[in-house]
């Protein structure tokens, strides 16, 4: 570490972003002034129910008695074996009800905008975990659901399409630009900016404008909090080395948060480097640079004029050319190592896990195993890797039969 | 007198028009721009394209794509913006875009760039009053109108921001969404810019779904400033490299009703 980044270093890497919504030179609130009003109001409101103790309590009690926390820690011992290095544990948020970790956030979202009087809720989906989450909660408390989703992402994620559906939602396909996450993000926008008065947008990643990406990984740091004392109670120790998938990156930072001032801890981020990285890939940080959209600075792939490019990935959770602002910060204060993966890398560690440990992971979280397949060895079998497995694999069997070559 | 400052007063109410740079080629804007300052109009827009345009409707997306897949790039905006410049020297030029292709290579650059083509005044859709550091001191160190929008979600109490550090004119967005949809009720106008021309300093232009000559007039009636984009834009979507005649026929008409509609009054 060089002196200039130990006088960088802040007392606390907890306590961001700043009141106007910057994590350093990242995040920020970049939106139509249409929006701008709305925006403040929700930072007021999330102030205030951040302070309500029955606003904590109603979450927890969803969190327990509807999406089955805390989910289990779990050592994976075939996997330990095979890799010959450092023990592997999964956080199990795979085991979630809708089988990811989105449900999280919009069970806290949902609190929400049902606490600011909002009666219609409109979400993006890109493999449509999120639209499903969000789909799950609007039925659970009985408000109206449009979900947006790219017209390429509807096509290749059917089941998903047909969960939201039977869930009441409405999906509306968006044919804009390569109709993938970040077309069905912009229209999502466009829906918000029209319906201001009665809507409630609830965005899946923590990215967004401010404060959007606060408060996602707040909802999401509980996956954190529980790793963390499950760890302590299990182990009597921290993990030496965390690691998980980032497309916006709400999984990892929910993970991350409740350990960064732990100083023992490393944590790995792991981008989708596609078809490789000087090819197509969805990788933001290792292949993007600072730039404004959807509400917040932060990496984007992007060409020398700003012109926003498509990102890649097998995974369609991977597959947004941007990450949540505060990926980026971590990444620029050097806190947080941030690593890739191929889409064959990926495939042969789903695979790798289906094998070993009887777990068909989602390949969103199969990025993070490969990146432990090639950390756990280099470790000594005394040390410790945590990874958040964050979905379970499902609705990826139909493109990993076809990668695979196999017809179903 | 700037030419935005001269643009408002005329003693008549000024046609802003919009359309996007390079659509359908880099080569084939000029031609429409001429079409814009033949047909009357008094402030010329032109929309820098960008990947993904969150407020705009289908009109102006479809134009952005068209641009882009054209070739367009930001130099293209400039040189079609230096061009103009040349061939009319008196019009007031004025970019209208997303802040991700206007940052990227910093507010400073982009200032001096607006500066060296000749443009006068700068429209940035996702930069509030919020994150003004972003681009609004660079312009306004380099005398170029950092154009603000206000909706009908400001209120009283935030107008004063978005007012601040404004110049050339304020764009009022007259309906909370996208461009080229519905038009807002006569009525909500006519209050909303009362309640804004109380305290702004600057002209107040009226745009978002104003498409006719009708509508135009009666939006003139009370600003100082109609602005009308989707329309022409479909003009060019549909007419292609022929575009000119057509959008001039269209401006002549909705200039001829906006300058004349406080004299049907009197």
């Amino acid at each position: 570490m060089s002196v200039e980044t130990i006088s960088q270093t802040p007392n606390s890497f907890r306590n961001q972003p700043d009141e106007r919504g910057h994590f350093g030179q990242f995040g920020g609130r970049y939106v139509a002034e249409t929006l701008m009003p709305l925006i403040l109001e929700l930072e007021r409101e999330y102030i205030a129910a951040k302070a309500d103790p029955a606003f904590k309590a109603e979450f927890d009690d969803l969190l327990e008695h509807y999406v089955g926390r805390p989910s289990p820690l779990y050592f994976a011992p075939r996997l330990t074996e095979e890799l010959g290095g450092a023990q592997v544990w999964f956080k199990r948020d795979e085991l979630n009800h809708t089988g990811a970790h989105k449900i999280n956030n919009c069970i806290g979202q949902i609190l929400l905008a049902m606490r600011m009087g909002k009666t219609r809720i409109i979400a993006e989906t890109g493999a449509g975990q999120h639209g499903v989450a969000t789909a799950t909660v609007c039925a659970r408390f009985g408000l109206p659901c449009v979900i947006f989703m790219g017209a390429t992402d509807v096509a290749r994620q059917a089941p998903n399409v047909f969960r939201m559906k039977l869930l009441g939602a409405e999906v509306v396909p968006v044919t804009a630009g390569a109709g993938t996450l970040k077309d069905a993000m912009n229209e999502a926008l466009r829906d918000w900016v029209a319906n201001v008065h009665n809507t409630f947008y609830i965005i899946g990643t923590a990215a967004g404008p401010h404060p959007y990406p606060e408060m996602v990984r707040d909802f999401q740091s509980v996956i954190g909090k529980e790793a963390r004392a499950q760890m302590l109670e299990r182990t009597g120790r921290l993990p030496d080395v965390l690691v998980a998938a980032i497309g916006g990156g709400s999984n990892a930072i929910g993970l991350f948060h409740p350990f960064l001032d732990d100083a023992s801890v490393k944590m790995l981020g792991v981008e989708a480097a596609g078809h490789g990285l000087d090819k197509e890939h969805a990788a933001s940080l290792a292949g993007g640079r600072p730039g404004i959209l959807h509400g917040n600075k932060t990496y984007l792939l992007q060409d020398e004029d700003g012109q926003i490019i498509e990102g890649h990935s097998i995974s369609a959770g991977l597959d947004y050319p941007g990450i949540g602002p505060e990926h980026s910060w971590l990444k620029e204060i050097g806190r947080v190592d941030y690593t890739s993966v191929t889409d064959k890398e990926a495939l042969d560690a789903f695979q790798l896990l289906c094998r070993t440990e009887g777990i068909i992971p989602a390949l969103e979280p199969a990025h993070a195993i490969a990146a432990v397949q090639k950390l756990a060895p280099t470790m000594g079998k005394d040390q410790i890797i945590l990874a958040n497995l964050c979905g379970r694999g499902d609705k990826d069997i139909f493109s990993v039969a076809e990668h695979l070559g196999v017809s179903l | 007198m700037s030419r935005l400052a001269a643009a408002f007063a005329k003693g008549r109410p000024a046609l802003v028009t919009f359309v996007t740079g390079g659509d359908p080629t880099p080569d084939a804007t000029a031609a429409v721009l001429d079409a814009l300052v033949e047909g009357g109009a008094d402030v010329i827009e032109l929309g820098m394209p960008f990947t993904d345009p969150m407020a705009d409707g289908p009109a102006i997306q479809l134009a952005n794509l068209r641009s882009l897949g054209a070739g367009t790039t930001t130099a293209a905006i400039f040189r079609i913006a230096t061009e103009f410049r040349a061939r009319h020297p008196q019009v007031p030029l004025v970019l209208m875009g997303y802040a991700n292709p206007m940052t990227i290579r910093g507010g400073d650059w982009f200032a001096a760039e607006c500066v060296k083509a000749g443009v006068d005044g700068v429209i940035c859709v996702d930069i509030p009053p919020e994150e003004d550091p972003e681009l609004g001191p660079a312009l306004r160190g380099a005398g170029v109108s950092l154009i603000r929008l206000a909706t009908p979600t400001t209120d009283a109490a935030r107008l004063p921001a978005v007012l601040d550090g404004s110049s050339g004119f304020l764009y009022y967005v007259s309906v909370a969404g996208i461009t080229g949809m519905q038009q807002a009720a006569q009525t909500s106008i006519d209050e909303a810019v009362a309640r804004i021309k109380a305290s702004a300093t600057i002209p107040v232009a009226v745009g978002f779904g104003v498409r006719t000559p009708e509508q135009a007039a009666a939006i003139a009636k009370v600003a100082d400033g109609v602005v009308v984009g989707s329309a022409l834009v479909d003009l060019v979507a549909k007419h292609g490299a022929n575009a000119a005649g057509p959008v001039k026929e269209l401006t002549a008409a909705l200039a001829a009703a906006v300058h004349s509609a406080r004299k049907e009054i009197a």
